[in-house]
């Protein structure tokens, strides 16, 4: 891992309009002003709670849908502003892993064709096409008996492993993966883990790994960003975040996971977060997370705090920590 | 420990176009009263299936072809709820056998308000005397299971509710007549963390306040640590491993239950490498020969390939069907 980001994202926003019957109601705020970067190599986790945003920055990223506004640097390159072959290499490069391998597949077409529709777009130069396929397929634990099988024929491990050997054909550097294990069962989820981390001291990937499963996210990510609300609350390298969690937040999130020790989870005291998140149409004023919040101030109800760094490589969006600094 | 449940020897099949699937093959518990009983498993185990074969919840194509569950009344008479009449079964299926299922929004009903349905189980069971008792009743079920402002909730229709708020509104349908037995699949797996931990803890809390007895169906080990007295573990249509929580987790003697925990991150420890469990959950229609879990097991021998092995006991409480652990 090196020191370079392949990844800068500034001020990024998703808005979506909620759309009344003849007008605009307002506007959702999947993402609101989020910033980051990711060093080439790593693992960078993105967790937080469903709807908090975290598949849509992935997905304005990857410019699969338009962002409001801000920015996303692919190596140096201005993403937004790709065009004609440029836009080509960025589509080649930046790659995404689904959650449901089962609707990520299209079910008419064979393992081959599958894995073989994006090289033939890219006019990318393999040799034998079949050789091709089964040297990705046997990269990610199958082999040529399922080169003409279709989706319906796999187990759902077995299809994030043809997502995976689709995503390989392209020898990308990029990829996000989106909740890659979340649809699978806990045995088969391991195996896909730990190839994945495995492809990446190989090739020297660069992952932005998403998942709501705190534990998951842990095992797989060098830094790790929780996002609440369409803000990042806190970024930390992920040992750090799960020895001294700094914001309300994730000191909740960390109470609230299921620890599979029980002595453990008999003597841990219980810290309840209440309530629940709110609307993200019409979020509260000042710091989104203070309504559930059990350390707010008055200054929480009025002002964002922003994301502020208070260590080397810890950044925190709380006023509890904005004095630390200075 | 007086029993409550007693399953004997449960077998479940479907009858599919592609074949016989053999769900559930042969399945003996016991549930004790008032302690967490966990039934923990991959997805297609037949953990579902058997928690709700205990009421007959089973629908075509699927048949209960063999076995018995005895349920404890409260006056200690003993009943197969297998061989009861129809009729007879429903007087005790939601009144003191109640289910909280995965998906609370399949589980409400989208054209009646929430008040209408925790009231509609004590109408039908003439817990309440009208209906008009029984919005009385629901209203203080509500605010029980920690709705906020139950007078106006009572009347809101499951689409205004947030997931968290129509799980809570399932559980207090389902307390709703004080349940000896409350059956639990997976109720939080549809839920967020933090939402998790307090539909985990209002569990815990109105099981001790009602002295109910707990039957929780998850496939989330975690979440099984956590609330759970014993545990039994299933694979592919059979218990492979039966203990208490701590027997299960600090002393696990099948090889499945043993990968399933390794196949587990514990965020409290640096795990360098997570093992994996190879390949993947047979099919029941031509389940493996043997021992179910063979094609799969790193331990795996001759007779484990051709006989099935006997749950025997490897400590007071603590049984385990694997052939490493039986003298022959």
């Amino acid at each position: 891992m090196t020191q370079q980001p392949i990844i800068k994202v500034q001020n990024l926003k998703k808005y979506f309009p909620v759309k009344g019957i003849f007008f605009t109601k307002g506007y959702v705020k999947a993402v609101d002003d989020v910033s980051f970067e990711i060093m080439r190599g790593e693992t960078f986790g993105l967790v937080g709670e469903s709807g908090c945003g975290k598949t849509t920055v992935a997905r304005t990223i990857l410019r699969l849908i338009k962002a409001t506004s801000g920015r996303v640097f692919f190596e140096g390159k201005d993403v937004f502003k790709l065009k004609g072959d440029e836009l080509l290499w960025f589509r080649r490069k930046a790659q995404i892993m689904f959650q449901d391998p089962y609707s990520s597949l299209n079910p008419r077409m064979t393992v081959f064709e599958i894995i073989m529709e994006p090289v033939r777009f890219h006019k990318i130069e393999v040799g034998d096409p079949e050789d091709f396929v089964v040297g990705l397929l046997e990269t990610v634990g199958m082999n040529r008996d399922h080169l003409y099988r279709f989706p319906h024929e796999f187990s759902g491990g077995q299809r994030q492993r043809i997502a995976l050997a689709r995503i390989l054909a392209m020898k990308p550097e990029f990829i996000v993966l989106d909740e890659p294990t979340s649809a699978l069962d806990v045995s088969v989820h391991a195996q896909i883990l730990n190839m994945l981390r495995d492809l990446q001291r190989e090739r020297g990937f660069t992952y932005l790994f998403i998942s709501h499963d705190l534990a998951v996210v842990k095992y797989m990510s060098h830094r790790i960003a929780v996002m609440y609300l369409g803000k990042i609350v806190e970024i930390a390298p992920s040992d750090k975040l799960f020895e001294e969690p700094l914001h309300p937040y994730t000191q909740a999130l960390l109470a609230a996971l299921p620890i599979p020790d029980p002595e453990y989870t008999r003597k841990k005291p219980k810290i309840e977060i209440r309530g629940e998140p709110p609307s993200p149409i019409n979020p509260p004023p000042g710091c989104r997370f203070h309504p559930r919040c059990p350390h707010a101030m008055k200054i929480c109800k009025e002002k964002e705090p922003p994301l502020t760094q208070v260590e080397p490589g810890r950044f925190v969006a709380c006023w509890l920590y904005t004095g630390r600094k200075g | 420990m007086k029993p409550i449940l007693e399953i004997k020897d449960l077998h479940v099949h479907f009858y599919t176009y592609a074949g016989v699937v053999k769900a559930i093959a042969g399945v003996s518990f016991t549930v004790y009263e008032g302690e967490t009983f966990a039934l923990v498993g991959e997805t297609g185990c037949g953990k579902s299936v058997t928690s709700r074969a205990i009421t007959r919840l089973i629908e075509s194509p699927g048949r209960i072809v063999k076995g018995s569950v005895i349920y404890h009344t409260k006056d200690g008479r003993k009943i197969d709820l297998l061989k009861l009449p129809e009729a007879e079964l429903r007087a005790i299926r939601g009144k003191e056998i109640a289910y909280i299922f995965q998906d609370p929004t399949a589980a409400l009903d989208p054209l009646y308000t929430s008040g209408y349905q925790v009231a509609e189980a004590m109408v039908v069971h003439r817990t309440v005397r009208s209906w008009k008792d029984g919005i009385k009743r629901a209203i203080e079920i509500l605010r029980s299971v920690l709705i906020p402002d139950p007078e106006k909730r009572v009347k809101a229709y499951p689409h205004e509710l947030s997931g968290g708020m129509k799980q809570r509104v399932v559980i207090g349908t389902s307390l709703s007549n004080r349940p000896r037995v409350l059956i639990a699949d997976e109720p939080t797996t549809a839920l967020d963390v933090t939402i998790q931990a307090q539909i985990l803890k209002l569990i815990e809390s109105l099981k001790r306040r009602h002295n109910a007895t707990v039957m929780l169906i998850t496939h989330n080990m975690g979440v099984v640590a956590e609330i759970a007295d014993r545990v039994a573990v299933m694979y592919a249509g059979k218990i492979v491993e039966i203990g208490n929580v701590f027997q299960i987790f600090k002393n696990p003697q099948h090889p499945y239950t043993k990968g399933l925990l390794k196949a587990v991150p514990n965020p409290l420890i640096k795990v360098e490498k997570l093992e994996s469990i190879p390949g993947t959950v047979p099919n029941l229609i031509n389940p493996p020969p043997g021992c179910r879990f063979h094609p799969r097991c790193p331990f795996v021998m001759d007779v484990c390939r051709v006989e099935e092995p006997p749950m025997v006991e490897v400590e007071p409480g603590h049984q385990v069907a694997c052939w490493l652990y039986t003298k022959r």
